[in-house]
């Protein structure tokens, strides 16, 4: 039998985890688990400033899972796994942008028959497809890909700075990558600046002749494309998909909209406060820092600093004036 | 085949102890016999059919809160009819207590014989619902009491046996190394299977470090937990319900052995799975069925033992253990039922 050929820390304190090699370990792990959060985030960013609000992004994560988990089962094939899980995400956004642009149906509402049907309907072809949980091969790291790894790896030996930043998967610098691509798109171009002004006030983007449908159209796919990379991320991080696998990340994704203001930089520093959060509650329980008997108390910080910071913004922050409120010229 | 050989087992057992009471056997005949059983049994022999009741002319109904193949804490139920022959109508993944209880109401008012309620959550539900149905049989679990309702079974299992020899497996592997335990909530089984599992280690000269994730169905938590505990140096990891899917995966990237608890968790780690306690409630729901044929539709609560059978180690052939060390896991099994080792 392999066995590590480390010895565990010894003793309970909370001097175990001011060690570097613990600090660095809990913050490489806090980026990792802030991905699928910060993916789903990104997106529903995009669509909430054009005005609409997606409840079903955790839904939309849980379809571009399984596709992506599923693609990946039968063809060993990570990349083809992540381009199923856009698909399916898109393929949702479409769905999504007919009922509330289109029809003008009521947003929340239609965003939990979203999400009902993600989770009914990813259960259901798991079931029928898959079964029992089977495992993939997980996502490699960066220095375990054969076209680049012989560079990184070096990289990743380098004290501290190594495995924080050279240690990840390819969607984990993808996800990064988005926030200033995310800014960017919103600030700098004019589709950016007609989402912006669809969000805020429709009419008058309608009188100067953007299409508010067309807008909105598109920012809702590419919400829903990025939810089903969100899930794509899930799922092949995790190298396995069940029912519920998500667990209320969209849900959680869509709060963090709020708590970052609606700007990518500010959702990504949410995303990452979440993770830090959860990583260090997690480490420090694995240290005995926090006893056994504070666990459930422990299990709710996350949540608790979530809903802290939002309270404290909610009074500084406007969101889109338009947002929820669907647009007719008539 | 292994379903038969295991009655084939039981009854020969039975027809055993049978005998033994009579003719005054030695007590260590029925202990190697009772560890052969509780340990999944080497021998060959097989049940005659006759001798398993036939329990399809009830309706049984199954509400449960996680899937029908989660390799967890369901499945081994849906495992377990299956062993006895029954055909359930089933309604899985309901989690959410409103949501079964709806369930465990709407089979009752189908005409259900009997419906299992299988979640220490639903208790409150069938407290409600079972005094509207007194000619049905509700069964619920994990539960140690039938709150006085004359119509209710409870089930449990005694989850700290298999935790222990699980955890004389781990530590001795470990050689006084200290082994990963992901809990999911601390409560029920989970909370005794961990008791155990971390008892049978420190008998052993070893450490646990235990978090409990405060969730079952968190794939994500349990396995950023795992890893959190592989990143501290541990020897093994051991967890329980759905979840732990994603601990197990975590095991085998790390190429750490792996011990599973209420079904044979071999799907997730096949190599490196060394042992999983399965529950076998058919041991329980045979005897509970017969006392609803004959008319008793309640009142009375039952254990998994591995004494009774209910609880059954199952080792792993593809992971190769040391026979020294697997002579210790017997050694435990029969310390436990002989009631000489405790396990929490």
């Amino acid at each position: 039998m392999a066995s590590l050929s480390s010895s565990p820390p010894t003793g309970f304190s909370v001097s175990n985890f001011f060690t570097v090699s613990v600090l660095v370990g809990t913050l490489s792990t806090a980026v990792r688990f802030a991905v699928p959060y910060l993916l789903a985030a990104l997106g529903e960013t995009i669509g909430q400033r054009s005005g609409v609000l997606n409840l079903g992004v955790d839904g939309v994560m849980l379809l571009g899972g399984f596709g992506a988990y599923y693609a990946v089962l039968e063809t060993d094939s990570h990349l083809f796994g992540i381009a199923v899980g856009l698909a399916v995400g898109l393929f949702m956004g479409v769905v999504y942008a007919c009922v509330t642009v289109f029809l003008d149906a009521e947003q929340g509402i239609s965003g939990i028959g979203i999400f009902l049907f993600g989770l009914g309907f990813s259960d259901l072809l798991f079931q029928e497809l898959v079964g029992t949980p089977l495992p993939i091969r997980p996502l490699p790291r960066l220095d375990q890909l054969s076209a680049v790894g012989a560079w990184f790896e070096p990289l990743v030996d380098i004290d501290v700075i190594g495995p924080l930043l050279f240690d990840h998967d390819l969607l984990t610098y993808l996800a990064f990558a988005l926030v200033p691509a995310a800014w960017w798109l919103l600030t700098k171009t004019t589709f950016g600046m007609n989402i912006r002004a669809v969000g805020e006030n429709p009419q008058a983007a309608d009188s100067l002749g953007v299409s508010v449908a067309r807008t909105r159209f598109i920012a809702i796919l590419i919400g829903n494309a990025m939810a089903g990379l969100a899930g794509a991320a899930l799922a092949l991080q995790l190298a396995i998909f069940q029912h519920n696998l998500t667990n209320g990340i969209g849900f959680i994704a869509v709060a963090l909209v709020y708590f970052g203001a609606w700007r990518p930089r500010w959702v990504m520093a949410g995303a990452l406060l979440y993770g830090i959060v959860t990583a260090t509650r997690i480490r420090w329980q694995s240290l005995g820092i926090i006893p056994q008997g504070a666990s459930d108390v422990a299990a709710m910080a996350p949540a608790l600093i979530t809903i802290l910071a939002l309270v404290l913004l909610a009074r500084r922050v406007r969101g889109p004036a338009a947002l929820t409120r669907p647009f007719s010229r008539h | 085949m292994k379903t038969k050989n295991l009655f084939k087992l039981l009854g020969a057992l039975f027809a055993l102890i049978l005998v033994a009471s009579a003719c005054g056997s030695s007590a260590d005949d029925l202990a190697s016999d009772a560890v052969e059983e509780a340990t999944g049994g080497d021998s060959e022999e097989a049940m005659d059919d006759e001798a398993m009741a036939d329990h399809t002319g009830l309706t049984v109904a199954l509400v449960a809160p996680s899937a029908s193949d989660d390799v967890a804490f369901t499945q081994s139920m849906v495992d377990s009819l299956e062993r006895l022959g029954v055909e359930p109508q089933v309604t899985d993944g309901t989690f959410v207590v409103e949501e079964a209880a709806a369930a465990i109401r709407g089979y009752a008012e189908d005409g259900a014989d009997v419906v299992i309620a299988h979640g220490t959550q639903y208790g409150g539900s069938l407290a409600e619902i079972a005094p509207d149905f007194p000619e049905t049989s509700f069964i619920w679990g994990t539960a140690t009491d039938t709150q006085g309702l004359s119509n209710v079974f409870a089930y449990n299992p005694a989850a700290d046996q298999g935790g222990f020899v699980n955890g004389v497996i781990a530590g001795s592997l470990a050689g006084g190394g200290s082994i990963g335990v992901v809990g999911p909530v601390e409560a029920g089984d989970a909370v005794a299977y961990v008791n155990g599992f971390s008892a049978g280690v420190e008998s052993v000269g070893g450490s646990t470090s235990v978090v409990y994730t405060g969730s079952f169905g968190d794939v994500a938590l349990a396995t950023t937990t795992a890893q959190a505990h592989v990143d501290n140096g541990v020897q093994g990891l051991t967890g329980s319900s759905q979840a732990m899917v994603g601990a197990a995966n975590i095991a085998t990237a790390n190429d750490l052995p792996w011990f599973g608890t209420q079904s044979n968790t071999e799907p997730w780690s096949a190599d490196l799975t060394v042992a999983s306690q399965v529950y076998h409630w058919d041991v329980v729901l045979s005897q509970m069925f017969e006392m609803i044929e004959a008319g008793t539709l309640g009142g009375e609560a039952f254990e998994l033992t591995l004494e009774n059978g209910g609880l059954v180690m199952e080792f792993n052939d593809g992971f190769a253990l040391d026979p020294e060390i697997r002579a210790a896991a017997d050694e435990a099994v029969a310390g436990i039922i002989a009631g000489d080792i405790a396990t929490n």
